[in-house]
């Protein structure tokens, strides 16, 4: 893509905290209009990576932009919209008070109602956000999110403690920000959520970005699938056989993980007369990723 | 949508600006004024004590005691807003993440600092109204309306000391521990700068400490402006204008650091 599309960019940014080393040269660069997934275990270096973009941490080497300016510019600021997994705002402040608070920090900020019709807290406007659900709550940090009516969105883990219907909601007006051209940097442990929304994943392991690309190109890296049965067939027996990745047990269920699913079931059908439950799935954005933080394991104590 | 549009960078007005501040100082008092945690023992004890022994107890003392005890419950009672309003609200907002969040917004610098301070200063007045309220009405101190303003002016400005307190302190301590410590610095300070008992019935090596305590130069003050003082005023006024200084030159050095 072309560099002049790039509004918030991390260089090689290295950041320690004391002999902990969280970022380890990463480069991200996020697009105008396109929506970023970062994903990783915990520690990998995603809420890092959005504190540097945000201008919340600096880094210890590398530089970080946002809009080509140093991120903790208010310029700079004026154009984003943050909404942080862990912050707990003021409980007996009413949901239109924080919105309009938020939004006065802006130069052109959305109107409060078309905010709030957007991100579904019309019936919360008057209600102190100390009495909200933890749904209800997600929802009102995402209106304080978007009311600055920002070129581009960081959401920290956005839907946790959702049910699947706000879940579904908070998608959609997600989609309604991408589709008037803003930007959208996300983190998530719901995978289904990058696929749901991500044009673009980051996968992010001790430091560093260690695979992106489209969620299908990552999930067509990992070429595995996975046979769950009950079988009586031995683990020892069915990990020498050919192509197969791993084998786990699961509730009394053998979970194996092979790139020639046909082959492997052939023999456990031929082998074990009384197998049952058999179940063959491709693998998900999950699966993907667990493969590839797991190769770059294995990549590194060979190294 | 234009490439213009979305590449000009966006330009708030002077008025915009100042609006910022304005609704982050309102949300600052809005959200303490409804919380009774916080507003009931800051109005509750002042007034308590001066109805215990400004009024109820009245009797026992010299005519002179609702005065003298308007000035040091009132000094008493503007401590509160100042360290605990500010301070451990500071603690325990570095410790939430609301903190992080408002620096990762574009909020203007300082509208979160400033907007608490405006919090500070509304309450301390409020103390002041109440007490000024029950010395007039309920213990019969007659003061001319320019003490009286003297006084409010003297409580509401002297606040300020006592939030550059629990500015430091809450850039030192974090969590749910800062009410604690707090605590530690706002009782003894209180009682070793005589707003309980009168400094003349204390051991003479307390006496001898007590100017180290930035309430003792605004009991002073308060006592000067309902007519009990014993002068030197400016000196006492310099005195809590250099404990400011230090304390916000101080925490501003943390907070930089530490953010």
């Amino acid at each position: 893509m072309n560099q002049d599309t790039q509004i918030a960019r991390l260089q090689n940014v290295r950041k320690r905290y004391g002999a902990v080393t969280a970022l380890d040269g990463i480069d991200l660069a996020v697009h105008r209009g396109e929506v970023l997934a970062l994903l990783g275990p915990n520690g990998a270096g995603k809420s890092t990576s959005i504190a540097m973009l945000l201008g919340l941490q600096r880094p210890d080497a590398g530089s970080a932009t946002l809009f080509d300016k140093d991120p903790q510019a208010i310029e700079a600021r004026r154009r984003i919209g943050v909404m942080l997994q862990s912050a707990t705002l003021p409980a007996t402040l009413k949901v239109g008070e924080l919105i309009r608070l938020t939004a006065s920090y802006y130069p052109q900020p959305r109107s409060l109602m078309a905010c709030a019709e957007l991100a579904g807290v019309v019936d919360l406007l008057g209600r102190q956000y100390g009495g909200l659900s933890g749904g209800q709550q997600r929802r009102v940090q995402f209106a304080m999110a978007m009311v600055g009516g920002p070129d581009i969105l960081f959401l920290d883990e956005p839907t946790v403690g959702m049910d699947i219907d706000a879940r579904q909601s908070l998608w959609a007006a997600i989609r309604h920000m991408v589709s008037e051209g803003c930007a959208v940097v996300l983190t998530t442990h719901y995978l289904e959520e990058a696929e749901a929304l991500a044009d673009r994943v980051c996968v992010v392991a001790a430091g560093k970005v260690v695979s992106q690309g489209t969620v299908d190109a990552l999930r067509a890296q990992v070429a595995l699938r996975k046979i769950r049965c009950v079988t009586s067939v031995s683990e020892t027996v069915i990990s020498s056989w050919e192509g197969v990745a791993s084998i786990e047990i699961h509730h009394g269920r053998k979970v194996i993980a092979t790139a020639d699913a046909e082959g492997v079931v052939r023999k456990l059908l031929a082998a074990d007369y009384a197998l049952s439950e058999l179940e063959v799935q491709r693998a998900g954005l999950a699966e993907a990723f667990q493969e590839i933080t797991r190769s770059t394991d294995t990549a590194k104590e060979a190294a | 949508m234009t490439t213009i549009d979305s590449v000009a960078t966006p330009v708030m007005t002077t008025t915009q600006v100042i609006n910022a501040y304005m609704q982050e100082a309102r949300a600052e008092c809005l959200r303490y004024l409804r919380n009774p945690g916080f507003l009931l023992p800051t109005l509750l004890f002042p007034s308590v004590f001066y109805l215990m022994f400004g009024i109820f107890l009245a009797h026992a003392n010299s005519a002179d005691a609702p005065r003298y005890l308007l000035a040091s419950y009132g000094t008493f009672g503007v401590m509160a807003p100042g360290l605990f309003g500010f301070g451990v609200s500071l603690a325990l907002e570095r410790d939430t993440g609301l903190l992080t969040l408002k620096r990762a917004l574009p909020m203007p610098p300082g509208a979160y600092l400033l907007g608490k301070m405006c919090m500070a200063l509304l309450v301390a007045a409020i103390v002041a109204v109440l007490l000024l309220c029950m010395a007039i009405f309920l213990a019969g101190v007659h003061l001319p309306a320019s003490r009286i303003g003297t006084f409010f002016v003297v409580e509401v400005l002297g606040v300020l000391p006592f939030v550059a307190l629990g500015l430091l302190l809450g850039t030192l301590v974090k969590g749910q521990g800062a009410p604690g410590i707090v605590n530690l610095v706002y009782l003894p300070m209180a009682f070793l700068s005589g707003l309980w008992f009168p400094l003349s019935v204390m051991p003479s090596f307390l006496q001898s400490i007590a100017p180290i305590w930035p309430a003792y130069h605004l009991d002073q003050l308060a006592l000067s402006a309902v007519g009990l003082g014993q002068g030197r005023e400016g000196m006492h006024v310099a005195a809590l204008l250099g404990y400011t200084v230090v304390f916000v030159t101080i925490a501003a050095r943390r907070l930089r650091r530490y953010g």
